[in-house]
């Protein structure tokens, strides 16, 4: 781990909708150590300002790739980033997705919106050892058909189940249509043998969460993955502190036993 | 076919009620087939059965004018179709399409009704998993009036970057 910014370049970038773009990174010289699927990197935007961004695809190599969606100053700038531009980059951070606790279960991979970018190296480690699990589900939901991520992968997700469920459909959307959670009842697990990783706003882990333990799954095996503002990623300032968790060094990925009494939950 | 005394209904809503009462309300029930695309019901006419969905997905939709229909929700296996037969003026408010094939379980509103009239007991514990069912898709309906996947500080959303 590094605590000052490398110099990586774009080499590749990859609209995923209007205003979400996944950027390929090579180091100009030394590398970041490896990252694990759920692990950030503080992505620094010269001269703007430097955000949390997990991995969204761990490629063999130096290379790294993240998904960003434009919400403020410093993600938008990195929005804009052109093939060969420059960017800092720190990290390895932060706790991973708990594969290893996982092996042998059916698996639930479950997000909302942007949420599938830190997922989704998980499904692919997953994929890449068909025989280490059980079922994989992969349950997605977005707010409309045009901010559907990586809608062209879905189909290689399929085993047994993966499918995509919009808030706003539009005249064309012949998919499903309600919050995430409404895909649970056809989703292939068996609830006592089952590991759920979530990711997506928080009002949508906690009712995701909710709704997996009413059905069986032990709390400490329904992973999720924290968000606070994040400052150094190393610990020291106290920026990202959550109960006694700083989520830059504890986090993001919690087991939702540690994560709901420290969440505020107050019914919908 | 009317399913066995006692059948589960297919991992479906009814499967949380004690085995005698699922039994005797799956024996009012019979298998229905929906090929893709059939109008289950249409909004606005009589509420006169309901369905549990085995397999396949069913849409409901709201005419809105100058737009047609417009989907608002889909369901999927297990779910239960159908509430307004339980409450005056029992007319359904949504529009149902089957979005492929779609196999249920049917039940007949009045037999249910006269069922729980004399049954007190299973009336109680159907309608409280109707219920569940109303809270589920209340509080899912809540979820998406956040706007949850939506840019920050903009409700409405369209603000690109
Ligand atoms: C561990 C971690 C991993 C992340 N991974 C990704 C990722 O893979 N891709 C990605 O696009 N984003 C990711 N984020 C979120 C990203 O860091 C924020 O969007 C970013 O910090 C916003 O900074 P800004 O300067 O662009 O916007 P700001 O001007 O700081 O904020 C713009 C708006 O976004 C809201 N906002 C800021 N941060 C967050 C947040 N963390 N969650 C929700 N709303 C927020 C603010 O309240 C404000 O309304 C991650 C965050 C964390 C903590
Ligand atoms: S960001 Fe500084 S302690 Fe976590």
């Amino acid at each position: 781990m590094t605590l000052a910014p490398l110099p990586y370049r774009v080499v590749d970038r990859r609209d995923e909708t209007h205003d979400t773009v996944t950027l390929s990174l090579e180091p100009a010289g030394e590398a970041l150590g490896p990252f694990a699927p759920g692990q950030f990197a503080m992505m620094y935007a010269f001269g703007v300002g430097e955000v949390p961004v997990s991995v969204s695809r761990i490629p063999d190599g130096q290379r790294l790739t993240h998904t960003v969606r434009a919400v403020g100053a410093v993600t938008r700038a990195l929005w804009t980033l052109r093939t060969g531009a420059w960017v800092g980059m720190r990290g390895p951070f932060g706790t991973c997705w708990d594969l290893a606790a996982a092996r042998g279960n059916d698996l639930l991979v479950i997000a909302g919106g942007i949420g599938i970018a830190p997922l989704r190296p998980a499904i692919d480690a997953v994929l890449a050892e068909p025989h280490g699990y059980g079922r994989l589900n992969v349950l997605a939901g977005a707010r409309s058909p045009a901010d559907l991520l990586y809608r062209n992968e879905f189909p290689t997700w399929e085993r047994p189940f993966s499918t995509v469920t919009v808030d706003r459909p539009d005249d064309d959307w012949t998919g499903r249509v309600g919050v995430v959670t409404t895909l649970l009842g056809e989703a292939h697990f068996t609830p006592a043998d089952t590991t759920a990783l979530v990711c997506g706003p928080e009002v949508m882990m906690r009712a995701t969460a909710r709704d997996l333990i009413h059905r069986g799954v032990r709390p400490d095996r329904v992973q999720v993955s924290l968000e606070r503002n994040m400052r150094c990623a190393t610990g020291h300032c106290g920026h990202c502190q959550l109960g006694p968790l700083l989520l830059c060094r504890d986090g993001p990925v919690v087991g939702y036993d540690r994560a709901e009494p420290l969440l505020s939950v107050r019914e919908l | 076919m009317t399913p066995q005394t006692g059948e589960p209904a297919g991992g479906g809503a009814l499967d949380t009620l004690p085995a005698e009462h699922r039994g005797r309300l799956m024996a009012l029930a019979h298998e229905a087939a929906f090929p893709s695309t059939t109008r289950i019901f249409e909004e606005g006419d009589e509420a006169d059965r309901f369905w549990i969905i085995r397999s396949g997905t069913v849409a409901l939709d709201v005419h809105v004018p100058g737009r047609g229909r417009t989907v608002v929700e889909t369901i999927g296996r297990g779910a239960l179709l159908g509430w307004s037969w339980l409450c005056p003026p029992r007319h359904w408010h949504l529009g149902a399409e089957s979005r492929g094939p779609v196999l249920a379980w049917e039940f007949d509103a009045a037999a249910v009704r006269s069922l729980c009239a004399e049954r007190p007991d299973l009336g109680l514990a159907l309608v409280t998993v109707v219920a569940e069912t109303i809270g589920d898709r209340l509080r899912a309906t809540r979820t998406r009036l956040l706007d949850l996947y939506g840019p920050p500080g903009s409700p409405e959303g369209g603000a690109g970057p």
